[in-house]
């Protein structure tokens, strides 16, 4: 095995653990608590005999709880995450359209926030201790402490005295399309003010991590010699140091996500975007505890996936990454 | 000690940090002082009062049972610096212990303990909190606990990389040719030489807890029954005040948040800026 093949197998065991772990940590929570929800929810008269029979028999309620345990891996694996107390359907049938819409938000906003941090964080880290560079982190800072829940009202607020747009869900409800433009327009109607919200509070936590980069790769010898050597100071920004900055930025980002996922079920649940943020939190009122926990685990290992592919990104462009 | 004196050298002239340090000051009195500042009972219903507008009684006017936000959003203040510096506590104790024994003993404990390091990093906290907030009930000790022992991951990341240079460090070295044990050498010759760095994560950490208190009482879960800033915002968006188009309902305690947080990253930034020269900026 070469060095990287060793680096590639020692993270992609990591992720594995880490999904394992992750799938045992559910099981246990949701079994070891006061009042075991899940057997009293297996239970509710909102289910039919049949139901509750069925459920019982395949998540094996009356089983000793190691083999539940097994069982739980097992039905997990298979994408099996039983019946939604609430929604009296198949949790997967509930939760993967929620994915996919919260993708619809999640994916513009992160990619826009990206690509304005870094026009940003390039100006500040370039004009490091003046007052635009001041200026610039300043309200990066300032942005980036704006509560999402509360930014999100306040657009609320304005967009209904204004009627400029529609402030909950993703579309029109009960509307009838012409066409797919027409379907589309009303989408991206709904989409903006989750999509503004979401990018800005991003924006800023972006420009301080581009910005921090950035000026730790301005002071590395390179940069001195192309200064030397009377390059440009344009020249000199684009091609040596963001493209080395940039490296850092991606496992940075990656590393983060768990952050940006926490803003993006803040902003669902703001503007009743039916995302997954928003069936956590109409799960958690419900108490509809098994969409809860296949929730958890789906968010989970979207994210170690999302890491291990960072991981990997990045040591294939950095070869220095894999002999530390 | 002659570290420490400098460093508060540094930090009176640092405008970020002195910035900061007013507005969490600011807020720690209006929290101490809240019963004495408060114009009204927070607590205090009154039907007659059903969302009333700002007045000259009432400064943010009141919520849907009559109660004086004005008071209630001064009340907040305490949740937010109570939740906010303990969870903050929590997850600084745990990531400097973590970190001290993780970067000084390296081997298999450092990399078992860097590996849960690592999953505690990458797992979306946020969602983990909302469960187990919501499993566990309404608890200001519960709040604590679930922010600060699953926050920890960063502080201790931190805390390793340094130890791990200040291990090779000569005093050090001579600590252990005196037969030092390793506790000792870990608590009285390296922790005095990251309590700096540490101070800096601890700003940043009370900041995420203040954040993620509010955001979880703002989704239901949580100490909902304290009075606290992210439980007012709640009330706005379900008593309606929304669609009225009522500002000083939401207003004040957004801003309140905002502004402590901003204060407290503020003061972290200060610290880590001061620390580590490459950060600091270059006068004239």
């Amino acid at each position: 095995m070469n060095e990287f093949q060793k680096y590639l197998s020692k993270r992609v065991l990591f992720a594995i653990v880490s999904v394992l772990v992750i799938i045992s940590f559910d099981f246990f929570l949701f079994r070891l608590m006061p009042g075991n929800p899940i057997l009293i929810d297996y239970r509710s008269p909102a289910l039919t005999r049949q139901q509750i029979e069925a459920l019982s028999k395949q998540f094996g309620l009356n089983l000793p709880i190691w083999e539940q345990y097994v069982l739980f891996m097992k039905n997990t694996f298979e994408g099996n995450f039983g019946i939604s107390i609430f929604y009296k359907q198949s949790v997967s049938s509930v939760l993967f359209p929620a994915l996919y819409n919260s993708l619809i938000l999640l994916l513009p906003a992160t990619i826009i926030a990206i690509f304005l941090g870094i026009f940003t964080g390039k100006f500040a880290a370039w004009r490091r201790g003046s007052a635009s560079d001041g200026v610039v982190t300043g309200t990066s800072m300032a942005i980036y402490s704006i509560p999402t829940f509360w930014l999100g009202g306040i657009f609320i607020l304005i967009a209904i005295k204004t009627h400029a747009f529609p402030v909950s869900g993703m579309y029109v409800t009960g509307a009838v399309y012409s066409s797919v433009f027409a379907q589309l327009s009303d989408l991206l109607d709904h989409l903006v003010l989750p999509l503004a919200t979401l990018t800005l509070v991003l924006f800023g936590q972006f420009t301080i991590i581009m910005r921090n980069s950035l000026i730790d790769v301005l002071q590395e010898d390179y940069i001195n010699f192309a200064k030397s050597k009377g390059a440009s100071d344009r020249y000199i920004l684009n091609k040596h140091a963001v493209p080395n900055a940039e490296l850092p930025m991606i496992s940075i980002i990656a590393v983060n996500l768990g952050l940006t996922v926490g803003g993006a079920i803040l902003t669902e649940v703001v503007f009743s975007w039916p995302g997954i943020g928003f069936l956590i939190y109409s799960a958690i009122n419900a108490r509809d505890y098994p969409i809860l926990q296949a929730a958890f685990v789906i968010i989970a290992i979207v994210i170690v996936l999302a890491n291990i592919i960072a991981d990997i990104l990045y040591s294939y462009l950095d070869p220095r990454i894999r002999y530390q | 000690m002659s570290d420490e004196f400098d460093f508060w050298k540094e930090f009176k002239s640092n405008k970020k940090g002195m910035i900061g340090l007013i507005i969490v000051l600011f807020f720690a009195v209006i929290a101490i002082f809240a019963p004495i500042i408060s114009p009204y009972n927070p607590n205090t219903t009154n039907p007659a009062l059903f969302l009333s507008p700002p007045s000259r009684l009432h400064y943010f006017g009141t919520d849907t049972l009559g109660q004086d936000l004005f008071s209630r959003d001064i009340y907040g203040a305490q949740i937010s610096l109570i939740v906010g510096i303990s969870a903050g506590a929590v997850a600084i104790v745990i990531g400097l212990l973590a970190g001290l024994i993780s970067g000084y003993l390296g081997g298999a404990v450092d990399e078992v303990i860097m590996r849960i390091v690592d999953f505690f990093i990458v797992i979306p906290a946020l969602v983990f909190m909302i469960i187990i907030a919501a499993l566990l009930g309404p608890s200001l000790i519960n709040v604590i606990m679930v922010i600060g022992l699953l926050s920890w991951a960063p502080t201790a990341r931190i805390i390793r990389s340094m130890v791990l240079s200040i291990r090779e460090w000569p005093f050090v070295e001579s600590a252990k040719a005196n037969n030092a044990g390793k506790i000792y050498i870990m608590f009285r010759h390296i922790f005095p030489n990251v309590t700096s760095v540490l101070y800096g994560n601890a700003m940043l950490a009370i900041s995420a807890a203040i954040f993620t208190q509010a955001a979880l009482v703002f989704l239901g879960v949580g100490n909902v029954t304290s009075i606290s800033w992210g439980g007012i915002i709640r009330d706005a968006y379900t008593s309606g005040a929304l669609t009225a188009g009522d500002f000083s309902f939401i207003l004040p305690p957004g801003i309140f948040i905002f502004v402590l947080i901003f204060g407290f990253i503020m003061m972290g930034f200060a610290t880590e800026e001061i620390m580590n020269p490459r950060l600091r900026t270059i006068k004239g």
